[in-house]
């Protein structure tokens, strides 16, 4: 059995290295197929992450009349919360609003001149809304303008829901986005299929040429397994190889764009992207070149085998 | 011991290659087939090796019929039948030595015994010194020389030599049958299919004759008449 083994991983390598050019093609053509995956990889991964920054810039923020005391703006804070559509919302005081307008403006002297003018607070306390899913913001908003979002004596609380007025943007946006996700899977999935079909040819191709060799090898009563071995074993090494070089390349390709990319694509960096997640890209690639390769090293063998 | 049992082998579209073969092959002999190009030898060796089924009858090796035997039966058949042909069949990629080890090698053989075999039987046929080129590197006779000794290397009962000299030069030629005969002589079945007049009237062994799929003679001592 192991001298069967060993024989089978030593001429699987004396052929992989004597028909070269053959397997140079295989290789390459494993190699492009396996790069198509990566790029799909980090297509879905880049759109998947701007779209998940968009969509975490939407909010709906809830501004309040200055008379509004806190312990009423507290309390639909917590009936809020204790809505299933919410994920999360922020309490931002007047003093804290003073806060954040004065940092955004540290570098307009006209603006904060002409704030320290009115002497007062201008500002209104508001309550920042985060849905778990986009879709839910119309209820939310719903929600605030209904009769529960009054204060106690039934005058309202609120100045404006400033929802509808990013809505639309935020719509198109997100329509954007997913139709170029959408686009851009059709288009990799049609590269993918494509890349296969043509891996799987040239591999029954370079076996095509053996087709002499499988007949002699059944000839001297070499058992199926004995004569597949050394082929499904060329295919494993194929998908290795593959996997390693597609490596290689992407890092350069990750290396050269990332910069690129984290400026177009809100904050996503490829080449991060290919750090952080490399011994998972590693395996997809490794685990469908391999996969890759014997399927189709098996199945072309195969073909010669069939008994009269 | 080799019985086909009243075998016919039609191909599809109705041509017929062999009609009703019946004979016995015993250990130790030398069995010539010979007719004309047509006549249905290489369907015969077909049969026997289980590439071809017949359409009638049966082919037995010892006791079992070779188209009924499993997977690995029929394996094991093959690496009992050494096998030699016109064209070769040599693997270009595999050096001489190579070639011949691959047969023991998918034998099961282990690595002592073939580093010793090997050489020896290269030897045999007088090929020591050209152990280590390829076959594009051997001339048509040296080439046939290193089928034989593959043929023979895992020691098989039978020895079938399909129109083994039909690509050499008479020199050559000889030189093929003489090694046959000494296969032969040290008590291997050899069954070998020609048209060669020459080869059967120096051999003055068993001549069987088949003319258009049919068996017309079958002579203990025999010449090639046709």
């Amino acid at each position: 059995m192991w001298i069967n083994v060993g024989r089978i991983i030593k001429s699987g390598f004396v052929s992989f290295w004597r028909n070269w050019f053959v397997s140079l093609a295989s290789l390459l053509m494993m190699t492009v197929t396996l790069s198509v995956i990566g790029a799909l990889i980090f297509l879905s991964a880049t759109l998947a992450t701007t779209l998940d920054f968009i969509r975490s810039k939407v909010d709906v923020s809830a501004y309040f009349v200055s008379s509004a005391a806190e312990s009423d703006i507290m309390a639909l804070k917590s009936s809020l919360e204790s809505l299933p559509e919410v994920l999360s919302v922020e309490y931002i005081s007047r003093d804290e609003a003073l806060k954040r307008f004065r940092e955004r403006h540290a570098n307009d002297q006209l603006t904060l001149q002409a704030l320290d003018e009115l002497g007062d607070n201008p500002l209104e306390a508001s309550l920042s809304i985060k849905a778990k899913d986009p879709s839910q913001y119309e209820n939310i908003a719903k929600f605030l303008g209904g009769s529960d979002a009054l204060g106690r004596g039934g005058t309202t609380l609120l100045d404006k829901v400033n929802y509808a007025q990013n809505k639309t943007a935020i719509d198109k946006l997100s329509k954007i986005i997913e139709a170029a996700r959408t686009f851009g899977y059709a288009l990799t999935g049609i590269l993918v299929v494509a890349s296969l079909l043509i891996t799987f040819i040239t591999i029954r191709l370079a076996i095509y040429i053996s087709k002499e060799e499988i007949a002699v090898m059944r000839l001297v009563g070499a058992s199926n397994a004995y004569i597949q071995g050394p082929f499904i074993f060329i295919g494993f090494i194929y998908g290795l190889i593959a996997a390693l070089v597609t490596m290689g390349f992407l890092y350069g390709l990750t290396v050269w764009l990332g910069p690129v990319t984290a400026r177009f694509f809100t904050g996503t960096d490829i080449l991060e992207y290919y750090l952080n997640n490399f011994g998972e890209l590693f395996l997809i690639l490794l685990s469908s070149g391999m996969l890759l390769g014997v399927a189709a090293s098996f199945w072309a063998v195969k073909r010669y085998l069939k008994e009269v | 011991m080799i019985y086909f049992d009243k075998v016919s082998k039609i191909y599809n579209g109705g041509s017929v290659a062999l009609e009703s073969i019946t004979f016995t092959a015993e250990p130790g002999e030398f069995v010539s087939i010979v007719g004309q190009s047509g006549s249905g030898k290489t369907t015969l060796v077909k049969l026997l090796l289980a590439e071809e089924r017949p359409t009638e009858g049966a082919v037995f090796f010892e006791s079992s019929n070779v188209h009924t035997l499993s997977k690995r039966g029929l394996n094991m058949l093959r690496r009992r039948i050494g096998t030699v042909f016109q064209d070769f069949r040599l693997l270009p990629q595999k050096t001489a030595y190579e070639n011949i080890a691959f047969a023991m090698e998918a034998a099961g053989r282990p690595d002592d015994e073939i580093a010793s075999d090997v050489p020896h039987v290269l030897e045999l046929v007088d090929l020591g010194d050209k152990m280590w080129n390829f076959p594009n590197q051997l001339s048509g006779g040296e080439k046939q020389r290193v089928a034989i000794a593959r043929a023979i290397v895992n020691q098989p009962d039978v020895v079938i030599a399909d129109e083994p000299t039909g690509n050499l030069d008479p020199v050559n030629t000889y030189e093929i049958v003489q090694i046959l005969k000494k296969i032969n002589d040290l008590g291997t079945m050899v069954i070998l299919t020609t048209h060669n007049k020459g080869v059967i009237d120096a051999l003055k062994k068993r001549v069987i004759t088949l003319e258009r799929g049919k068996m017309v003679r079958d002579d203990k001592q025999g010449k090639y008449l046709l």
